[in-house]
């Protein structure tokens, strides 16, 4: 009964999304009040309605209802109560499931924000959101129904991937899944605009804040997902550039390249249509994203459900929305004249170039992620790109942004004077460097080349971004949030600028064949063997070994890497053992039996590794301090940003 | 044309090469196995029917058959058994079941209830057998040729289509050959 339930209101669900889009943009064009204010009702009803949905699978999952199928292919009576629920997510069905009702949540979020908003815009926003979802509720109820039944009904289920039963991936998608489907709210405040034609800065006023957060999830999102790779596939990898990864990263560049334009747009007036251009991109860059990994085009790890009638469907989808936003785009942005002009050297042009390196690594990305697909169609054989394109191609972009970025921050906006921070920026890069060289050759007295360069540049934007900060401070001046935020991310960034130099230049890993009591030293630390002996966990069973490590004679810690067995899928998993040691991560796993007695065991010393994943999260809480500024939460913001600073055009 | 039309022309382009992609994703959407052109893994398994015998690789060698790789707690399973059923009843390629990580009483049952579609059945009780033959999970259909040679490999259910376009296709590729 449950399951039927849950189709029946996801059906409803797909009705009010279409209402949803056709009074939002229909009332809005027409101008029928009656037609606007039924808006939000139909948001809230569909929010209702997918979230019962949600709730009857969940149901289904936690009461082993095997008569559904996706339940039986993705969840087993064994599998614990926690994986039960989260098993929701564990395939293609529930994902979508997941965005959608993600989806939902952020309409309504913008929905209660659009109070503050002009009526008929708030309108064409909430319609252009709806078209997204009807897109979707589509696709789930033609292509991907999870309520679909089972008869008669298996006895038990298939189980849960042993590689998604682990808690990192039980928060990971929905953070992730929250940040994709955030940009959909930038995207539906761009067609918005451009349908009104109110293209002067207000529109990318209202959208910063909405985009900021999005932007944060998806760091998160992405980082949990690097996380969770490092320590669950077992290979102790941090970032593979998987098509599925680079299908998360591609929207992050983007994205993070709008939160600049969007800032220029807004206070300058200026770049007005490349941030419209972008802010259609991020979200294009996430649906893509959805395309590549559901559509079997391009097969991962990560892909679990490849289904070209998917494909297929997706395809159009993205032709209508993509292809629409795009016509929309080509008609209006001639439209757009910039009247303020700027200096080089002035803050603006810092951020272009902020701009057109993020756009190029994007691209970058882009490109080596469907190389394979292009030289395939081209049938030009298969190719395969992997981490030899990607880490010089995406460093070449990189090395500069950070570069600017500390001379950027101290510009001014439209002139040049940067000959008043000559000093500061100088001091600055000569105690950075001071500093990267006495670490990297102090403490590590080896790296390659670009090691004192990484970590001159990751500590130059430290130091160049706290001297304004600490000055205003001082002189006892207020801070607004959105600037503490900004710093807050930029240090984030240099933390992970950092921390990524390190691991790339520091790392030792170590492959060796133990007998029990035999040792191994890697790095400056002894490994010793202490041999295997059988576990058993609610759904496997397992080998676990134990290795005591110790430095210069004195114990550090004791690792028990485990290799389990799954019973139902009949998959084994490498369970790994991490220990944090003087800023480095210790890392055991455990291979295969050799016979007599012997292991395969792979060893790992990583320095500052989870400095990367810890920056993930201070950028995302800059970003949480700067969506949260006061300026976005005045009723009405007045138009004019400041005085003396040109407009730009009116609205026809 | 003016510049803002460049962003829309280049998505043009990238659709004809995903439309491409999909057109072309029916042999990549599907998880290549390694196995494919290689020998089939040897095994030696004990029969359902009579767990004196033995099913092995060896005797199955010198013709062509269909391994289908089930479990009676599978749930694709059963949906896929109608379609084994016909297969049988085509006569064009014997079954051999390997019954996967599975209990005797209940797959006995199971065949009896439903029809058994198979030739014969070998019983991988541990799994092994499975791992050795890259199973995912199942059910998993390998075909393989008289010289012991996997020439095409199923993920999932072996519905009418999969039949139909990739199993008899190249079985009448065998009959060409030999007539």
């Amino acid at each position: 009964m449950l399951p039927e339930l849950g189709h029946f209101a996801l059906i409803l669900a797909l009705l009010l999304a279409a209402l949803q889009a056709f009074f939002g943009i229909g009332g809005a064009m027409l101008g029928r009040e009656r037609w606007i204010a039924a808006v939000t009702p139909a948001v809230a009803g569909q929010f209702v309605m997918i979230a019962t949905a949600v709730g009857c699978l969940v149901a289904s999952f936690v009461g082993n209802d095997f008569s559904v199928l996706y339940v039986a292919e993705n969840s087993n009576s064994a599998l614990p109560l926690f994986y039960r629920v989260t098993a929701l997510w564990g395939a293609h069905e529930g994902s979508l499931l997941l965005w959608i009702l993600l989806l939902a949540a952020w309409t309504v979020a913008v929905s209660i924000g659009a109070a503050r908003l002009p009526p008929r815009f708030a309108a064409r926003v909430l319609g252009v959101l709806g078209v997204i979802s009807v897109g979707f509720l589509l696709f789930t109820l033609a292509t991907s129904n999870p309520f679909h039944r089972l008869v008669p009904a298996a006895p038990d289920g298939r189980d849960l991937n042993p590689i998604l039963q682990d808690p990192a991936l039980a928060v990971h998608p929905p953070i992730l899944y929250t940040g994709y489907v955030g940009f959909a709210v930038a995207f539906a405040f761009a067609c918005a605009a451009m349908l009104e034609g109110r293209l002067d800065q207000t529109w990318a006023r209202w959208t910063r804040p909405w985009t900021t957060a999005a932007w944060g999830f998806l760091t998160c999102g992405i980082a949990l997902g690097s996380f969770w790779a490092y320590y669950e596939l077992g290979w102790g990898g941090f970032w593979f550039w998987d098509p599925v990864e680079n299908a998360s990263f591609m929207p992050w560049l983007v994205g993070t390249a709008l939160i600049h334009s969007l800032a220029v747009t807004d206070k300058r007036g200026l770049f007005k249509s490349w941030t419209l251009l972008l802010a259609i991109l991020a979200f294009s860059m996430s649906m893509l994203g959805t395309f590549l990994v559901r559509s079997g085009v391009l097969v991962s790890v990560h892909s679990f459900a490849a289904d070209p009638a998917r494909g297929i469907f997706i395809l159009a989808f993205l032709v209508v929305m993509i292809g629409g936003a795009l016509s929309l785009y080509t008609w209006r942005a001639p439209l757009l004249k910039s009247t303020a002009g700027f200096e080089l050297g002035a803050r603006e042009s810092f951020l272009l170039f902020n701009n057109v390196l993020l756009v190029i690594a994007a691209a970058t990305v882009f490109a080596g992620t469907l190389a394979p697909l292009i030289s395939d169609a081209l049938k030009l054989g298969t190719v395969s790109v992997g981490p030899p394109y990607f880490n010089p191609v995406f460093m070449l972009s990189m090395l500069p942004l950070l570069t600017l970025l500390s001379v950027g921050i101290h510009s001014n906006w439209k002139r040049g004077r940067l000959k008043d921070k000559q000093r500061t920026l100088l001091y600055t890069l000569v105690a950075a460097a001071v500093l990267a060289c006495g670490v990297v050759f102090g403490i590590y007295s080896h790296g390659r080349m670009l090691t004192p360069v990484g970590a001159t540049l990751a500590l130059w934007i430290v130091l160049a971004s706290l001297v304004d900060p600490i000055d205003r401070w001082r002189r006892g001046l207020s801070l607004s949030r959105a600037v503490v935020g900004m710093t807050v991310a930029h240090l984030g960034l240099a933390l992970a600028a950092l921390a990524l130099t390190t691991v790339q230049s520091f790392t030792i890993e170590k492959d060796v064949a133990l007998a029990p009591g035999a040792s191994t030293s890697a790095g400056g630390y002894e490994f010793r063997f202490d041999g295997v002996r059988p576990l058993e966990g609610p759904n496997y069973d397992a080998v676990g070994a134990t290795i005591s490590v110790t430095r210069n004679g004195a114990p550090v810690t004791v690792l028990k890497p485990e290799k389990r067995h799954y019973w139902v899928q009949g998959n084994d998993k490498t369970v790994t053992n991490i220990e944090m040691h003087r800023g480095a991560n210790i890392l055991v796993a455990l291979g295969d039996d050799l016979g007599a007695g012997r292991w395969s065991v792979r060893i790992q010393i990583r320095p500052l590794v989870s400095f990367i994943w810890l920056a993930a999260l201070v950028m995302a809480i800059g970003g949480a301090l700067a969506a949260s500024d006061r300026r976005y939460r005045t009723a009405r913001a007045p138009q004019a940003v400041s005085a003396g600073v040109a407009t730009g055009d009116a609205t026809p | 044309m003016n510049r803002f039309a460049l962003p829309i022309a280049l998505f043009a382009l990238l659709v004809v090469v995903l439309a491409i992609g999909i057109k072309h994703s029916p042999d990549k959407g599907v998880i290549a196995s390694p196995l494919i052109d290689k020998p089939a893994p040897q095994f030696s398994l004990p029969s359902l029917a009579d767990a004196t015998r033995t099913v092995s690789t060896t005797t199955l060698r010198g013709r062509w058959y269909l391994l289908n790789v089930w479990g009676s707690w599978c749930g694709t399973c059963r949906e896929e058994h109608r379609m084994l059923l016909e297969v049988r009843r085509s006569g064009l390629v014997p079954l051999v079941g390997l019954d996967w990580k599975d209990d005797d009483a209940q797959a006995r049952s199971w065949l009896a209830q439903l029809g058994d579609p198979y030739e014969v059945v070998a019983v991988d009780h541990d799994g092994r057998t499975a791992i050795d033959w890259g199973v995912y999970a199942a059910p998993e259909s390998f075909l393989v040729n008289p010289q012991g040679i996997v020439v095409y490999k199923c993920m999932g259910e072996l519905t009418p289509e999969v039949w139909e376009k990739e199993i008899l296709p190249r079985l009448q590729k065998r009959q060409a050959a030999t007539s």
